[in-house]
């Protein structure tokens, strides 16, 4: 140790830890450009989750207002994005429609978390037959092209957005076992967990106080980039009909009926389009940025 | 304080052999003594160190510290046991949780086993890290902030901070660079005078180090004790041919070649096929066929607190050293 470290070390070490720790994951982050531009867009698009139907200039046109005589309208001051074929303003419904979008992401990523982690966790701490089924029932939804399950769902339980996240989370789950599944069985031998074994911890303390901490970045990193894959997951579903009923103000919905207005009428799907890639990009450029912060060697 | 007899640790592996790493071990510690286990890799001297914690669940035998049979013990049994006795480990990286401070995680064993909290906890905690050279300013530093040693004596503030009556040193400095071993070693030595009480199983393969810190000292060979006695007998005259091996393949610094340099031949057996009769006759520069390999032998009293296992125990002096 050099002086100079030491020396800069002492002020710190009369604050609270906490923060000092805090702030060195921030300023690792703010570090990266990329990352940034992630956090900017994801926090934009909070921002219009949270209050889009004020800012939306026409509210009412997300819920299938219908004005003929405004339909199919180009981009003007008065409609930024232009209207559809039923004359809704293009703007309110994309602004509106961020909300429909978080909530899928958020569902989606969510129940395959409380899923895929538990699962996981079981897997990886235990022997015997159990975590056996487990990783080769993840095995057999990993082997099959997720969407593609997902539209059997979604057709069996008929088209919906309600059903459209149920079915995205259903194939969604296994990727979390196998991560967790992975990561857990390479902590638990390492010695550590026989020191706190040793010190006294028993099964839950050591998967929950030692183990499961240790796992966190990658279940992080993957939950944000997966927000990102999930609202596109649920766009294609909403592009194939299957997602979200026009005139419900869904992005990928809204792709799919302007599809047929292409290519003269292009603002009914450019807009949504270009909805739907700034947020998926915003969250993977926000997940890459969270996993270079959260690996503890890389600090 | 520790006494082990007729440990058997035995891991059954998929194709349906066993692995014999710990084969009819018998050991026994007084209070305040330090004794050494040696041996070469595979032999079974970390699977004793860590069974004795009850880390590893021995296949047959009994253990006992103090007044707690090990293998029996129940939950509770065990918790007062995890303060009785404690280990430190050979990697002193991967033995400290990384997403710990190293306060925290030598908070942790009183956390567990004390009713100690807030600063009182803290106190505690900070006076000990400090005891082992910690400054204050690293003691809300993660592992990976810190060097090997420093880190090593973290590990052995953790286990000291619950006043084990016994502890197991897992090789606790062979992972280090030479120059910080000898600084762990000087913490160790330190140990013995300032902790008269204490109880240590140092589990090594470094010789001159059992010599340095060790009252007695116990040589395993693919899983069995092959010699055990003080250590100024042991190491001035060594009585199984194993032994003197060991001896002799300490480097010394000299030009000469050396006329009493013992080569052992061949690698350790595998502990799934162990040979009939003395398990080192394979290896061994005295071994009588006939004798060697078909009669297992019995260890031989060769004075108090001193015994081989090997025929001839008794008249081994010079014999295959020409």
């Amino acid at each position: 140790m050099t002086s100079a470290s030491s020396a800069s070390a002492t002020p710190t070490a009369r604050r609270p830890m906490k923060y000092r720790e805090t702030r060195r994951l921030i300023r690792t982050y703010s570090r990266s450009f990329s990352s940034m531009v992630g956090l900017v867009i994801v926090a934009l698009f909070l921002l219009i989750a949270a209050f889009g139907p004020l800012l939306a200039p026409y509210p009412e046109d997300a819920y299938g207002a219908v004005d003929f005589s405004a339909k199919l309208l180009p981009p003007s001051p008065e409609h930024w994005f232009g209207t559809d074929q039923v004359g809704s303003d293009i703007l309110s419904r994309v602004l509106i429609g961020a909300r429909t979008t978080l909530q899928i992401g958020l569902t989606v990523t969510g129940i395959a978390i409380l899923i895929g982690v538990p699962l996981g966790m079981i897997a990886g701490m235990t022997s015997g037959w159990l975590p056996e089924a487990i990783m080769r029932v993840t095995d057999i939804f990993l082997s099959i092209p997720g969407l593609i399950l997902a539209i059997a769902i979604v057709g069996a339980l008929g088209p919906g957005i309600g059903n459209a996240m149920v079915a995205l989370a259903l194939v969604w789950w296994p990727g979390y076992v196998r991560l967790v599944q992975a990561k857990t069985l390479s902590q638990r031998n390492e010695t550590y967990v026989d020191a706190a074994r040793a010190l006294g911890a028993g099964p839950l303390r050591v998967v929950f106080v030692h183990v499961l901490p240790n796992c966190l970045s990658p279940i992080i990193v993957k939950a944000s980039m997966d927000m990102g894959l999930a609202i596109l997951a649920a766009a294609s579903l909403g592009f194939l009909g299957l997602g979200a009923q026009p005139p419900y103000p869904e992005w990928g919905a809204m792709v799919s009926t302007g599809r047929s207005y292409l290519p003269d009428w292009w603002w009914c799907t450019l807009f949504p389009g270009l909805a739907i890639y700034f947020t998926v990009l915003g969250f993977n450029l926000m997940g890459d940025g969270l996993r270079d912060v959260l690996d503890p060697r890389q600090r | 304080m520790l006494s082990i007899r007729g440990l058997d640790v035995h891991f059954p592996m998929p194709n349906g052999q066993v692995v014999r790493a710990v084969d009819g071990v018998s050991l026994s510690l007084k209070p305040g003594e330090t004794v050494g286990l040696v041996g070469e890799s595979g032999s079974g001297k970390t699977t004793v160190g860590k069974t004795v914690l009850r880390l590893v669940e021995a296949t047959s035998g009994e253990i006992r510290i103090g007044d707690v049979d090990v293998r029996k013990a129940s939950l509770k049994g065990l918790k007062t046991l995890r303060r009785k006795a404690q280990i430190i480990f050979q990697d002193p990286h991967s033995s400290l949780n990384p997403r710990m401070t190293i306060h925290r995680a030598v908070a942790e064993g009183l956390i567990l086993n004390t009713s100690l909290r807030g600063a009182a906890l803290h106190d505690k905690v900070s006076t000990i890290l400090e005891s082992m050279g910690l400054p204050a300013q690293f003691h809300h530093r993660y592992p990976h902030e810190l060097s090997g040693g420093q880190k090593q004596r973290v590990c052995i503030a953790r286990a000291l901070v619950l006043d084990p009556d016994l502890l197991v040193l897992d090789e606790p400095t062979s992972a280090l660079d030479v120059s910080v071993q000898a600084q762990i070693l000087g913490v160790l030595k330190d140990l013995r005078i300032t902790r008269p009480a204490l109880t240590q199983l140092f589990i090594s393969h470094n010789l001159a180090v059992i010599r340095f810190l060790c009252d007695r000292v116990a040589v395993m060979y693919l899983g069995k004790i092959v010699e055990e006695g003080p250590v100024e007998q042991v190491f001035e005259d060594p009585r199984h041919p194993y032994t003197r091996a060991l001896l002799s393949a300490v480097p010394v610094p000299s030009a000469v070649k050396r006329p009493d340099r013992i080569r052992l031949t061949g690698d350790i057996p595998s502990p799934t096929d162990i040979p009939k009769g003395c398990a080192f006759h394979t290896r061994c520069p005295i071994a009588k066929k006939g004798t060697c390999d078909t009669i297992a032998p019995v260890p031989v009293a060769l004075g108090p607190d001193r015994q081989a296992r090997c025929h001839f125990a008794d008249h081994t002096k010079g014999v295959g050293q020409e």
